[in-house]
């Protein structure tokens, strides 16, 4: 399963290069460097959809108290701040160019800051508790209440004056072919992100499976 | 193909970070392995105690 995944995912990430490396024309006004947009806006989806994951995660941890939840919020969790940490790096190397500034507290970045912001704090909460268990409840009530930015995050450009562009996509202003590109490289980072995860969430069950047995056998 | 150096880095980071998350993984596997390897060490030696 997990390497039939891979083999579609690295599959869809050769497409998507050919596509924004070939395929699609250069934009008229920004030039080249509107490219990144179609890392950029991928990557974004990606971590709103990662933490989303964390949100529904921790919901049914503290619900079900089933371990097997909390793994999979936590891997979520680091996934999710791999790709935004992304964000936070790709939107300030268009931006030099673009607005001749490499960053601006404007409403979307601000927010987005925010968002990684909290999910550190999600992970640094474990690593703070004295007791693993109670670390997992903690971090999972930031991973519940966390989920309020990620919501502002997405309509700050509508909800706000932003220099963030607004969202060409949903307003039609983007080419076919510009749409086709975003909608090749959305699917291979999500196909990604899953790969990622099931690596992740496996890799976690087994640290757990033989942190019991290493306990039992030198107790 | 003017500031074709940002669109570079930009295209350079995002595959770095991947690929230094997927060498964290695989850092993490092979932790996991050494330690099964310990602990099969630690069961021969309680299985034969007295040889």
């Amino acid at each position: 399963m997990s390497r039939i995944l891979l083999g579609i995912s690295f599959g869809l990430m050769m497409a998507a290069l050919y596509l924004v490396f070939i395929y699609v024309p250069t934009e008229g006004t920004m030039g080249v460097v509107q490219r990144i947009f179609y890392f950029h806006v991928p990557v974004a989806w990606v971590s709103f959809l990662a933490f989303f994951v964390v949100f529904i995660g921790s919901i049914l941890f503290l619900w079900k108290r089933d371990e097997k939840w909390d793994m999979l919020a936590r891997s979520s969790a680091e996934i999710g701040i791999l790709f935004t940490s992304l964000v936070l790096i790709t939107g300030p190397i268009w931006a030099k160019p673009a607005w001749g500034v490499w960053w601006t507290w404007d409403a979307r970045l601000t927010t987005t800051l925010i968002m990684w912001v909290i999910y550190v704090s999600y992970l640094m909460v474990r690593s703070f508790a004295v007791e693993e268990s109670r670390g997992a409840r903690f971090a999972a009530v930031v991973g519940i209440f966390g989920f309020v930015d990620i919501p502002i995050t997405a309509v700050a450009i509508t909800l706000w004056r932003t220099q963030h562009p607004r969202p060409v996509i949903f307003e039609g202003g983007l080419a076919p072919s510009m749409l086709l590109t975003l909608i090749v490289c959305v699917a291979a980072f999500t196909l990604l992100y899953i790969y990622l995860m099931l690596q992740a969430i496996s890799l976690k069950q087994a640290e757990a499976d033989l942190g019991k047995i290493s306990q039992a056998l030198r107790g | 193909m003017e500031n074709s150096g940002y669109f570079f880095a930009a295209f350079a980071v995002v595959w770095a970070v991947l690929f230094a998350y997927v060498v964290l993984l695989v850092r993490r596997q092979v932790r996991l392995k050494q330690e099964i390897e310990a602990l099969k060490g630690m069961l021969k030696e309680k299985s034969l105690p007295d040889q």
